[in-house]
């Protein structure tokens, strides 16, 4: 297993570097020029250059190249001029934030797909297989930022029930000492009742927008692999031999029909942690999405590469592990190079 | 069974959150918000040292409130009630006494000021902290260059606390440069124990650290999320500030901005777009002061060294074709100071910004156009920065519409905002909309940087004229001696000039908008138009 698991990390090294040196290429291809925007609307010509030389982007690309990679090797992604830290820190302290507001999305959204599904699944046809076609064609036409902010209007603004937009925590808590960067858990392991309670309250309403959006491949794919299944022979024959309903849906057909959502969930993960800017900017979350996109407007070449390799590291282990949960819910499948 | 426990637990904790706080949230609490002011922005500081390499706007506000300088600005009070600044009078800052000889000013400094780590302020710190300011190039360098101050040189230590500034020529821009944000007093010491052979100013110490003597220190700063500033207790150099705490969150959507601020939560804001300043207005509910921009518009720029632009009847004819009236109702709500029409031929004040005598006139444009031998008009493009698209992108398409009634295709060219400075430097840009405005109020300042032959970056349109320096250089010479009437006929010079010339089409002079609860009190508006929180008090 463990050699496996090594064999496969192997294989992913030819595809980082690949990232590496294209992510290199984009952003310097990118038509802004970071210097100039970066000296400010005072700036005369020889204040540019100054701050292009500043930056080393006066040298030729190859020897910036050189540089990058020398740097990446030490573990150092340079420094973002829009905020002025290091990317790596930068990266560390906004990827639990975007990581959290994620898997809580997602973790609300499973909760409301999985059995919708099902249901439709074991009735098409029926009342409850419109409602879960209707709810997921809704979500997931609805652009995130449009449900974020009526989300916002509807229960920070007219009711009042939802606190302020305003990032992780409401301004007068303090953050929780970093253990994992969750603030729900390590709040939980500072033993701060009141922090753990505001930072459920802001993630909420985010939480929602995203459970909104991703409800659908969700929803649709767990219909649709629970429908193949039922319409199995094993299935007819649990059926025949008496097995109630529950059981038969449940631990038969549900247990063969995970495979496809797993892998689904899979991808809707690693698509939501890198598309989840609007909502990240709706609710001012000081996650990852909004820093690469903020950075991008700025032509502010290190974060950018930064975010674009940390994303390429996370769908390789994120394959990994979908590929070992594989092995886990079907014995049948192995992991193979 | 463990995960179902876990589960239950998180949907029990989520309907206690729907339930409204309860009162006994603490009074210390209750407390805390009331001596704390929530500012609500778009974008917050990458540096918050203004001598770093690309220290951007918000950046400045940390250091005009956590550093002090030499000298500062006196207010006064605009006739709606406004806090301005005061161009013409000084406030000493850290400085007790100034006195302005021919060639130097020399500068006592108080015995009472001290950095926030308790060490003196003395006349080494001042020295080092405008040696700096002229050495490590980039924008601070420039600024400090505006007003004539550009060697290590002209800054002499007297003695512990006498400093003297030596004037290399006489400039009526000197002094006001020592009053703007560049020139703040660092703690030398502390940073020169931060200082490497690389970095000989310390400049990475103070990327993320206040090192001044200000009335405020940053206490916590996570980079767009949000920076925390705690009052400085040991500040005697001014009134006591009322707020102890400063709490500055970035919140990218303006329209949750706008919310924050309506449901109260927000004490702060500005940067909302216009529509929404004025509906908020109307609404009452909050207090908002607009106030112009000092010594700034937005302009309609030309490239005069091609054809058609280098004809100057089609840039007059451009500037009767421009629709004012609907890009005062449509684009900014109203909100901006108007800069045409003013009904003169020539203007009547030595001020600027002023209005010029044009207005839209579709015939006299059609006219002025076929008279420059363009009947049937031409093609082009209009570009504008997507950066300020709440503002430009209207702008442009009414003057698009209206150039369209002349014959003229202008084509709208969307430029990003990283690709913006550099787009402009080319000056290849036919025809484009832009802002600039400078930090010391003085007309021919303006006019150096925007007109003059000597062709500097913000001479957006490469604009060359003999007749135009010598009014500007006149300007500037009568200024520095005093001759009053020889400086106004000279401003109304170029005025009139770039007028009739029209190199640049002025339209509006923008507001500084900012919107604040009705408890809030003591805005200022200074020429960084940035807020200064000393004056701030909230309750």
């Amino acid at each position: 297993m463990l050699g496996m698991v090594l064999k496969r990390l192997m294989l992913a090294i030819p595809s980082l570097i690949g990232v590496v040196i294209v992510t290199f290429l984009l952003t310097r291809a990118l038509p802004g020029d970071p210097a100039a925007y970066f000296a400010g609307p005072a700036a005369t010509e020889e204040a540019v250059a100054q701050i292009r030389k500043q930056l080393g982007l006066d040298q030729p690309l190859p020897q910036q190249f050189v540089r990058y990679v020398g740097d990446l090797a030490r573990g150092d992604m340079g420094v973002a001029l829009t905020t002025g830290q290091p990317v790596t820190t930068e990266i560390m302290s906004r990827l639990p934030a975007s990581a959290e507001l994620t898997l809580l999305g997602l973790l609300v959204s499973v909760l409301v797909a999985v059995p919708l599904g099902i249901l439709a699944a074991t009735s098409p046809g029926s009342m409850i297989d419109h409602v879960c076609r209707i709810v997921t064609t809704a979500g997931v036409s609805l652009p995130v930022f449009f449900t974020g902010l009526v989300l916002v209007y509807v229960f920070y603004y007219q009711l009042g029930v939802a606190p302020a937009p305003l990032g992780r925590l409401d301004v007068f808590f303090s953050a929780p000492p970093q253990v994992t960067g969750f603030y729900l858990i390590d709040s939980l392991i500072a033993r701060d009742g009141e922090v753990f309670v505001a930072s459920l309250k802001q993630l909420l309403l985010p939480a929602l927008t995203l459970a909104i959006f991703s409800l659908a491949p969700i929803a649709r794919m767990t219909r649709a692999s629970m429908l193949a299944v039922l319409g199995s022979e094993f299935v007819r024959t649990a059926r025949a031999s008496g097995l109630s309903p529950g059981t038969v849906i449940v631990t038969y057909a549900f247990r063969n029909a995970m495979l496809p959502v797993v892998t689904t969930l899979g991808m809707v993960f690693s698509f939501l942690l890198g598309a989840n800017v609007l909502v990240e900017k709706v609710f001012a979350w000081p996650g990852i999405g909004s820093y690469a996109v903020e950075a991008l407007i700025a032509s502010d070449f290190a974060p950018v590469q930064g975010f674009v390799l940390t994303m390429a590291v996370m769908y390789v282990i994120l394959n990994l592990l979908i590929d070992i949960l594989y092995g886990l819910i079907d014995p049948r499948v192995r992991i193979e190079a | 069974m463990k995960r179902r426990q876990f589960l239950k637990s998180l949907s029990a904790a989520g309907a206690a959150t729907a339930l409204p706080m309860p009162a006994i949230w603490s009074s210390a609490k209750a407390q805390a918000r009331q001596e704390t002011l929530l500012v609500v922005s778009e974008s917050g500081p990458n540096n918050v040292d203004i001598h770093g390499v690309g220290t951007n706007v918000p950046g400045y506000e940390v250091s005009w409130n956590c550093y002090d300088r030499l000298i500062s600005h006196e207010m006064k009070t605009l006739p709606n009630g406004t806090q301005y600044y005061d161009r013409d009078k000084f406030k000493m800052e850290l400085a007790e006494d100034m006195n302005v000889g021919d060639m130097s000013a020399t500068f006592k400094l108080r015995k009472d000021a001290k950095f926030q780590d308790g060490t003196p302020v003395t006349a080494k710190d001042v020295k080092w902290s405008l040696d700096r300011a002229v050495s490590v190039g980039g924008f601070p360098t420039f600024q400090m260059g505006a007003g004539s101050l550009t060697k290590r040189e002209q800054f002499v230590i007297v003695d512990d606390h006498t400093v003297r500034v030596d004037f290399i020529k006489k400039d009526r821009l000197t002094l006001p440069d020592l009053a703007v944000i560049v020139p703040c007093i660092i703690n030398s010491g502390l940073v020169q124990k931060h200082a490497t052979e690389k970095d000989p100013w310390g400049l990475e110490y103070t990327k993320l650290n206040t090192v001044g003597s200000g009335a405020y220190k940053m206490t916590k700063w996570t980079p767009g999320a949000e920076v925390i500033l705690e009052r400085n207790e040991d500040w005697k150099l001014g009134p006591k500030p009322k707020v102890r705490r400063i709490v500055w969150r970035m919140v990218p959507s303006a329209g949750n901005r706008r919310a924050l601020l309506e449901r109260g939560d927000a004490d702060i804001s500005y940067e909302l777009p216009n529509k929404d300043f004025v509906e908020l207005r109307d609404a009452g509910k909050l207090n908002i002061v607009s106030t112009p921009f000092s010594n700034g518009c937005q302009y309609i720029g030309m490239n005069v060294t091609k054809p058609p632009f280098d004809n100057v009847k089609v840039r007059q004819a451009v500037a009767y074709a421009i629709p004012y009236q609907k890009i005062m109702d449509a684009a900014l709500y109203g909100l901006a100071k108007p800069l045409y029409g003013s009904g003169l031929d020539k203007v009547k004040e030595a001020v600027w910004p002023i209005a010029h005598n044009y207005n839209t006139d579709i015939a006299k444009a059609k006219k002025l156009l076929a008279e420059a031998g363009y009947p049937n008009g031409f093609e082009t493009t209009l570009s504008f920065d997507l950066g300020f698209a709440t503002v430009n992108e209207p702008i442009c398409v009414l003057t698009q519409e209206s150039l369209a009634q002349i014959g003229i295709k202008a084509q709208i060219n969307k430029v990003t905002g990283a690709n913006w400075r550099t787009e402009l430097n080319k000056k290849t840009m036919p025809l484009y909309t832009n802002v600039f405005s400078g930090w010391l109020d003085y007309p021919e300042y303006f006019f150096i940087w925007c007109y003059h032959g000597k062709n500097s970056i913000f001479n957006t349109m490469s604009y060359q004229s003999k007749e135009m320096d010598a009014f500007i250089d006149g300007a500037g010479a009568a200024a520095t001696s005093g001759d009053k009437a020889a400086y106004e006929t000279n401003v109304k010079g170029f005025l009139d000039l770039a007028f009739t010339d029209i190199p640049r089409i002025p339209i509006f002079q923008p507001y500084s908008n900012v919107a604040m609860q009705k408890n809030v009190s003591g805005y200022q508006y200074w020429f960084h138009r940035r807020l200064d929180y000393r004056a701030l008090a909230k309750g």
